[in-house]
């Protein structure tokens, strides 16, 4: 193999699992190491400089960081990423003299943000500190879009999404509530320099089945039913209710459903537990409230007697799986009837765009997707720019954030005239994190604590009021055994070959057997004769150039290192070092001060 | 050395012994050894010797001298027996400890002062005994423990890390324990572990005295330019002539093992030693032959590595003296200590 090209941002950015990951790629060891020091406000901005949202994140993030965590594959458990952010969030100061101020000098450039949902905040987090001129068009009289109205209260606090857009919006956006845009075309007229559309995917699938219409009274669509409980129109439901549809949304009215006065909730899988698109967690905190899930039960029809819904007909699911474990062959092994007073319906979302004229060079696909190109999310027609669930159909917060920093990439090119498909670079930066013989910038002993539970208020209590936060976060108690578990994947090993005198000190007091000095070939050959076989294909193998003695190379499987820093302790010429690698993402700020210039890559 | 102790976290797929145990079960403490020593590195592949052979941690004894070799059984095998004896002592302690108990396999780490200045007389001894016994002598020619002198085995015209020439001739622990009747002579060195475990295997289940000298470049002291003790002139200079595989009991030998030059020397419980042979004419029975072999390389600045000599069919000390098989913890008392009775009737034979 060649030599690992370290100079590369990607190479290092992708140890970092967790950072990998992430969407919008925070630097998660980062902040947990500000965590670990108290530093709370530090890590707090550090979050928000990435993600936009640290304290709504850190309770409703999809967490994409967590699966991806080294930590789950040393061990059995992932680090809580997710709750540490939202430490971060409860224990940081005021910020409001850390983040920018309204600039009093414009740039003359005006953009329109459809929908004041996560992607337009962002976008408008990052062009307002440019001197753009934003104006948010929200057709409901609250901003936040499906993080206030879909996400229930007692999982995010109303008074931390307020809190979080208000950032945004007093950085001096022209934040129109209440104003819904009919139409695109008049949108356009308003000679804008650029559009953005971020409305979301607003719309929940519909079930037609028999006795659809004439029990529509008692059911409801997933979504709308979540937004008109968020703004106090309904208030409650019937004793047994049951709910089609197993992803995260079911999940809300589920446990939402409890709160309005259902006795009994069931929720109801057409397949197996393995096949719910749900996360873990959140069908656990579901059955944790006495949730019934039920599967391989397929509606069938409702039944309704004397005009009111009385219960649901399901057929009853076998399937047969391949050895991959999917499935094969199904059949209907019989009926079965679950009397009900209400149902919801949370079987998925699809974009709607009745505002958007088909006429005006925009164009859609065959399922009314708008056409976008998904590196710099314009559509077809220049100047009009999607993200979030609106560009892509239904994904979720920390990916609308990502696609609102690349749209205002886009846009700030697009309004300086520039191509948009080139993109300002990545670059990084590695510093040594020695501090003296033995000593590191960073807690390198594993620290074998297994990963803490956030309490819960308990089941009795949390019941009484609709919008009585569920989880209390991490305390003390938890969070400083937390932080230590994470491995602190972005302190990289770095390798200088021509130090190497290759005594094997360094392979033989790796505890995961990462290291290997042995004969260059080619990968899959490699891969086979390491001190432990490198089976894992998606982590990559870091080979050295020659070294100087017996021209063998050094070879490190990056799979399981742990970031323990032994490799550089037992180094005797220092060839191992452990250095802070610090990824240096690029935001339209970045492209407004370097024009285009290659970020520098320092060592 | 480091003040951390090794995380007890270990890759998932580490492959276990036929006694269910991980190459991490024969770990010792931390090394307080300078980074990068050579005695690293063999402790390393002890740890993989003595793992492959699925040796029962309790059935193993490690003995050493004075030095930083005879740190080493703290650094590896913790639940074994050990034993930090006097300064070149180890082979007595040895003798007592194998007179009592033949049964367990008794691994004796040795550097080149311990062996060859203060303890030279002990270790010709139990060479002569023919003491079961694997005896690892840790060779970096110099005292690293008192910053660097020279030792005994530094070469004519080696330079110490301040310039200083040795001018006093070496002793070759392998010359002189081929010159004494050692039944198992062998040299490797420590960045070679390939080399050094199978080895480490094989002394380990030879019936007598094995010695493994393992050139292990001292990195504080004698890693310089000049020296000849070095990792860069260790691996210019060392002349591997043969290569030896480790074959256990009733195992059938792969093709690619048998073909060539190879010698195959059975062991006394059946397993095998595979010599692949670099230099055709090379045998490994042939005392006079490997002698001369040696000697004649030497006097050339090289270094000759591998299983140098064997003989299985002399026997060990406990067949010379007619020792009993079982270990004397395991007789009865009565038998073990039959009482005056029983000593008044020996001592009236001499009456």
């Amino acid at each position: 193999m060649q030599p690992t090209d370290i100079t590369d941002p990607q190479y290092f950015h992708k140890v970092v699992d967790c950072q990998w990951g992430c969407p919008a790629h925070t630097d998660v060891p980062g902040y947990i190491r500000l965590i670990a020091q108290g530093r709370f406000t530090d890590a707090y901005m550090l979050n928000r400089q990435a993600n936009v949202f640290p304290g709504i994140l850190g309770r409703v993030c999809d967490r994409p960081c967590e699966p991806a965590c080294r930590r789950g594959r040393v061990e059995d458990k992932p680090v809580a990423i997710c709750r540490l952010k939202r430490v971060a969030a409860d224990n940081r100061d005021d910020v409001a003299a850390l983040l920018p101020k309204p600039v009093q000098q414009k740039n003359g450039k005006r953009v329109a943000l459809v929908g004041a949902g996560p992607a337009s905040l962002t976008v408008a987090n990052d062009l307002l500190p440019l001197g753009y001129e934003v104006v948010i068009y929200e057709a409901l009289d609250v901003p936040g879009g499906l993080m206030r109205s879909n996400i229930p209260s007692f999982r995010l606090p109303v008074e931390v999404l307020d809190e979080e857009i208000g950032m945004i919006v007093g950085m001096g956006a022209d934040l129109r509530l209440g104003t819904p845009v009919p139409s695109m075309k008049a949108l356009l007229a308003e000679g804008y320099d650029a559009v953005f559309v971020g409305s979301g995917a607003p719309r929940g699938k519909n079930l037609k089945l028999a006795g659809r219409d004439a029990a529509s009274a008692n059911i409801h669509i997933g979504i709308a039913w979540l937004e008109s409980v968020a703004f106090g129109h309904i208030d409650r439901i019937g004793e047994k209710v049951l709910i089609i549809g197993v992803g995260n949304t079911a999940m809300d009215c589920c446990r939402t459903s409890l709160r309005l006065g259902a006795k009994s909730v069931k929720v109801m899988a057409r397949k197996p537990r393995q096949f719910f698109k749900a996360s873990p967690w959140e069908l656990e905190d579901a059955e944790a409230e006495t949730v019934e899930i039920v599967v391989n039960h397929a509606p069938k029809s409702f039944v309704v007697e004397n005009g009111k819904l009385v219960g649901m007909l399901f057929e009853k699911m076998e399937y047969q799986f391949d050895e991959r474990g999917r499935i094969t062959s199904e059949k209907v092994v019989g009926e079965i009837l679950f009397p009900c007073d209400d149902v919801v319906l949370a079987i998925g979302q699809e974009n709607a765009f009745p505002w958007i004229e088909r006429d005006i060079g925009i164009e859609f696909d065959k399922w009314e997707v708008p056409v976008v190109d998904p590196v710099t999310y314009q559509g077809t027609r220049p100047g009009v720019f999607f993200g979030g669930d609106a560009a892509f159909g239904p994904k979720n917060i920390i990916w609308a954030v990502e696609h609102g920093h690349q749209a205002a990439i886009s846009i700030h090119s697009y309004c300086q005239s520039r191509d948009l498909h080139e993109r300002p670079p990545y670059g990084m930066n590695l510093t040594t994190s020695k501090m003296g013989t033995h000593e590191w910038a960073f807690s390198n002993a594993y620290d074998p604590v297994e990963r803490r539970l956030v309490p819960h208020v308990s089941l009795k209590e949390r019941f009484a009021k609709l919008d009585l936060e569920v989880e209390l976060g991490f305390g003390p108690e938890q969070f400083v055994k937390e932080v230590e578990r994470c491995l602190n994947c972005d302190i990289q090993t770095v390798f200088t070959a021509k130090l190497c005198i290759e005594c094997d000190a360094c392979v033989d007091i790796c505890p995961t057997r990462c290291l290997t000095i042995t004969d260059n070939g080619e990968e899959t050959g490699l891969r086979q004769r390491l001190s432990a076989p490198a089976a894992n294909l998606e982590q990559a193998l870091y080979v050295s150039a020659e070294l100087p003695q017996t021209r063998r190379v050094m070879v490190k499987d990056e799979d399981l290192c742990i970031h323990c820093s032994l490799c550089a302790e037992r180094c005797p010429t220092g060839a191992w070092d452990m250095q802070k690698f610090t990824l240096k993402v690029p935001y339209a700020a970045a492209a407004a001060d370097a024009d285009l210039a290659p970020a520098r890559t320092g060592t | 050395m480091s003040f951390l102790q090794k995380p007890k976290v270990s890759h998932p797929g580490l492959p276990r012994n036929e006694l269910g145990l991980t190459v991490r079960d024969y770990e010792g403490g931390m090394s307080t050894l300078c980074a990068g020593c050579g005695h690293d590195s063999i402790t390393a592949a002890l740890i993989q010797a003595v793992f492959e052979l699925s040796i029962p941690p309790h059935r193993m004894a490690k003995l050493s001298g004075i030095g930083c070799s005879s740190k080493t059984p703290a650094y590896f095998a913790s639940a074994s027996h050990g034993f930090n004896s006097v300064h070149g002592r180890m082979p007595s302690v040895a003798t007592g400890a194998n007179a009592a108990n033949g049964e367990l396999v008794y691994i004796g780490l040795s550097g080149d002062g311990d062996t060859l200045s203060i303890g030279l007389g002990q270790f010709c001894h139990a060479i002569r005994r023919n003491l079961n016994m694997l005896y690892l002598l840790e060779n970096n020619g110099v005292y690293g423990l008192t910053k660097g002198q020279f030792s005994a085995s530094a070469d004519v015209g080696s330079k110490a890390k301040k310039g200083e020439v040795n001018q006093q001739p070496p002793i070759d622990p392998c010359l002189l324990a081929l010159s004494i009747g050692c039944t198992f002579v062998a040299r490797s060195f420590s960045g070679d572990k390939a080399h050094l475990v199978p080895l480490l295997k094989a002394g380990m289940r030879h019936r007598g005295f094995a010695l493994v000298d393992v050139i292990s470049p001292c990195v504080t002291f004698n890693d310089h330019e000049g020296s000849t003790k070095s990792y860069q002139f260790t691996r210019k200079n060392a002349q591997v002539v043969t290569y030896a595989d480790y074959v256990p009991p009733a195992t059938e030998i792969r093709s690619e093992q048998a073909a060539g030059t190879v010698q195959s020397v059975t062991l006394h419980d059946g397993s095998r030693v595979l010599l692949r042979k670099v230099g055709a004419d090379y045998d490994a029975t042939d005392r006079t032959g490997a002698f001369d072999y040696v000697s004649r390389h030497q006097a050339k600045g090289e270094i000759v590595t591998g299983l140098l000599f064997i003989d299985e069919g002399k026997p060990d000390m406990h067949q010379v003296q007619s020792l009993p098989d079982q270990p004397l913890n395991a007789v009865p008392y009565g038998k073990l200590n039959p009482g005056q009775k029983a000593l008044d009737a020996i001592q009236a034979r001499f009456r």
